[in-house]
């Protein structure tokens, strides 16, 4: 093979599994469509909030494993008060008054992971180098991040325990009937609070796990959240109510985003990264309003 | 137009008479430090302007659009390039085209609201802020090929008399942000404002009414950049006083959002309380801080908390009274003034 078709793969599959860190965002925000109709644009804060609590948690000296588990509480916490005081209240009204009040909601979650734990770059070492791995290397001559690749990895694992949480569990069809009709499934005796409260927390977790992966490759800081508003393209191409879309989703802009940056860009002076994904995502939405694995969306007068 | 004017009651017209004489007389005779104008009132009105453009296209026309910042950015190198490369433009002249560039932008991004709504395309609006920049920075031709990042803005001169004292400034930005929130006003109590609010209630009933849903939802676009192109010229000529695309980020875009929801989406008073509000909640924070805590407080956390006030906020107008400060400021009159009005 020659060099240029190798570097070519190259750049697709560091792209590819670049990628599933943004659908790891994604995946959060789908959780939280699917179960209750919202689309929790404070996704890409609690991702923040969750990693820089997990930091700050073991800079008090709490080991490794303690510290996730005090910031999985930290999360549920987090979900609990947001179902009580956000959500509840603001049943039954319009998707864009939601939205809106999430928006609220991030801003809250940033401006508290900041007066707790303070505004400067940490490092998060999870003990997985953020080099090549060497044996990949000399086989096929492709150079692949370790870090890259257990993001792939946790991404895979994750993607497949919440799609058997949705349709092997009766937990699962609670949620699919919640979303489906809040009303209908409360006055049928599917215990909505619960529900509400298992998929925020869910979705808490999901944030550390991403938080986690981001903070070790670009720092645990502020500009995390920037980077989660890439998850947004992500879940317009997928679909905002398909976990496998926001995979898919992912490899796309990912791969995609990583080719233009890469032939494209010097033509440009780069940073095309910025926009393009956004830019895919209008042209996606032209074509298919409702993603590749969307409902069809079905508006009545 | 003539209709629309005859409309406006007694008191509208008292209330237009008393701001103006504050506006153009009382506060430049009165206000002597500088620090007012240039930190306080200055900003105000330019942001105050953006939000009424936010306004346009969330709050009467209902679409979710997250860019204006990237708007703002479009209108100000649009005016520093007019008035660097057209000899003998005259200020006005550069801003309403620079405004009208700005709108032809809107145009362009506003097309996929034609087949999408909500946070799909809060989405694509976002292409625009992100792409505007993009362009802006990487093409050096709008930056007249300096290297250095910052570039100066030209002094107003108006008619051959420089406008650059902090008053002078204040006034020119006064008389624009008058006419425009003028127009403003008459445009959302006419036809055009009826037509956007159909399209907000429901589209589909609106289209099945004879409302042409493309020429309502791209005019709205074109409005609302236009007035953002303006505010940010102003922004960039007077308070920023250089023209760096940095300035003109996302979070600038959210600031505009926040401070038309809290301001009260869907009123054009609501947009210059929202501003108002947004603008000087930190400088009070910061006051409270320096003053009444002697600095024990950590400016890290005085802006963190900021923003958390501001989350709260949404979250609180989004449950009790999504309609914002307007409507607040509506419901405390008529309880002060309830005799009058009966």
């Amino acid at each position: 093979m020659g060099s240029e078709i190798l570097f070519f793969f190259e750049v697709v599959v560091g792209g590819l599994l670049a990628g599933t860190m943004y659908s790891l965002v994604a995946l959060g925000f789908v959780l939280i469509y699917k179960a209750s109709a919202t689309f929790n644009f404070a996704q890409g804060a609690m991702v923040f909030f969750a990693v820089l609590s997990f930091v700050g948690f073991m800079e008090l000296g709490l080991p490794f494993f303690l510290a996730f588990i005090v910031t999985i509480g930290l999360m549920v916490i987090v979900g609990l008060s947001t179902e009580r005081l956000v959500i509840r209240p603001l049943m039954n009204q319009s998707e864009d008054t939601l939205l809106m009040a999430t928006i609220g909601l991030g801003y809250v979650l940033e401006g508290l992971a900041q007066a707790a734990w303070g505004v400067e770059v940490r490092r998060l070492d999870l003990g997985i180098p953020d080099f090549p791995i060497m044996f990949i290397a000399d086989a096929i001559g492709i150079f692949i991040s370790a870090l890259d690749l257990t993001a792939g990895a946790v991404a895979a694992f994750m993607v497949i325990s919440l799609a058997v949480l949705f349709t092997q569990t009766k937990i699962g069809l609670g949620l699919r009937a919640v979303a489906d009709d809040p009303g209908a499934a409360s006055s049928i005796g599917i215990p909505l609070k619960h529900i509400m409260l298992l998929v925020w927390s869910a979705a808490g977790v999901v944030a550390l796990v991403a938080g986690c992966l981001w903070g070790a490759r670009a720092g645990v800081q502020f500009a995390l959240v920037d980077l989660a508003l890439k998850a947004l393209p992500v879940l317009i191409i997928g679909g905002f109510s398909s976990i496998p879309g926001a995979i898919v989703g992912g490899l796309i802009i990912g791969s995609t985003e990583k080719v233009l940056e890469v032939y494209i860009g010097p033509f440009f002076g780069g940073a095309i990264e910025g926009w393009a994904p956004y830019v895919l995502a209008v042209f996606f939405l032209l074509k298919r309003p409702e993603g590749l694995f969307g409902e069809k969306i079905i508006r009545r007068v | 137009m003539s209709a629309a004017i005859s409309t406006y009651s007694k008191s509208d017209y008292i209330n237009f008479i008393v701001l103006m004489v504050l506006g153009f007389l009382v506060i430049p005779m009165t206000v002597n430090s500088d620090y007012w104008f240039t930190s306080i009132l200055i900003p105000w009105l330019c942001l105050a302007l953006a939000t009424i453009g936010q306004q346009v296209i969330m709050g009467y026309t209902g679409q979710l659009a997250l860019g204006a910042a990237g708007f703002m950015a479009a209108g100000a190198f649009a005016c520093f390039n007019l008035i660097l490369r057209v000899d003998g433009l005259p200020f006005f002249g550069a801003l309403i085209i620079s405004g009208l560039i700005a709108a032809a932008i809107g145009i362009v991004f506003g097309l996929p609201s034609l087949r999408i709504r909500g946070i799909y395309l809060m989405v694509a609006t976002l292409a625009s802020q992100f792409f505007i920049i993009w362009v802006i920075d990487k093409f050096g031709w709008f930056k007249n090929y300096d290297s250095s990042g910052i570039i100066t803005a030209q002094d107003i001169v108006i008619f051959g008399r420089p406008y650059t004292t902090p008053v002078d400034m204040y006034l020119v930005i006064l008389v624009v942000v008058t006419v425009m929130t003028i127009l403003a006003i008459n445009m959302a109590r006419g036809s055009t404002g009826r037509n956007w609010m159909a399209v907000r209630d429901m589209d589909v009933a609106a289209e099945s009414m004879g409302v042409s849903l493309l020429k309502t939802k791209l005019q709205a676009f074109a409005i609302s950049s236009f007035f953002c192109g303006v505010a940010g010229a102003l922004f960039a000529f007077t308070y920023l006083k250089s023209l760096e695309p940095v300035a003109f980020d996302i979070k600038l875009s959210f600031k505009i959002l926040f401070m038309c929801i809290l301001g009260g989406l869907g009123t054009i008073n609501g947009a210059f309380i929202g501003a108002g509000f947004i603008l000087l909640f930190p400088v009070l924070l910061n006051y409270l801080g320096n003053n009444v805590f002697h600095g024990a407080i950590d400016a890290t956390i005085i802006s963190a908390m900021e923003q958390v006030v501001f989350g709260v906020l949404m979250i609180v107008f989004m449950i009790y009274e999504p309609l914002g400060m307007a409507r607040l400021w509506e419901n405390i009159k008529q309880r002060l003034f309830k005799k009058k009005n009966k």
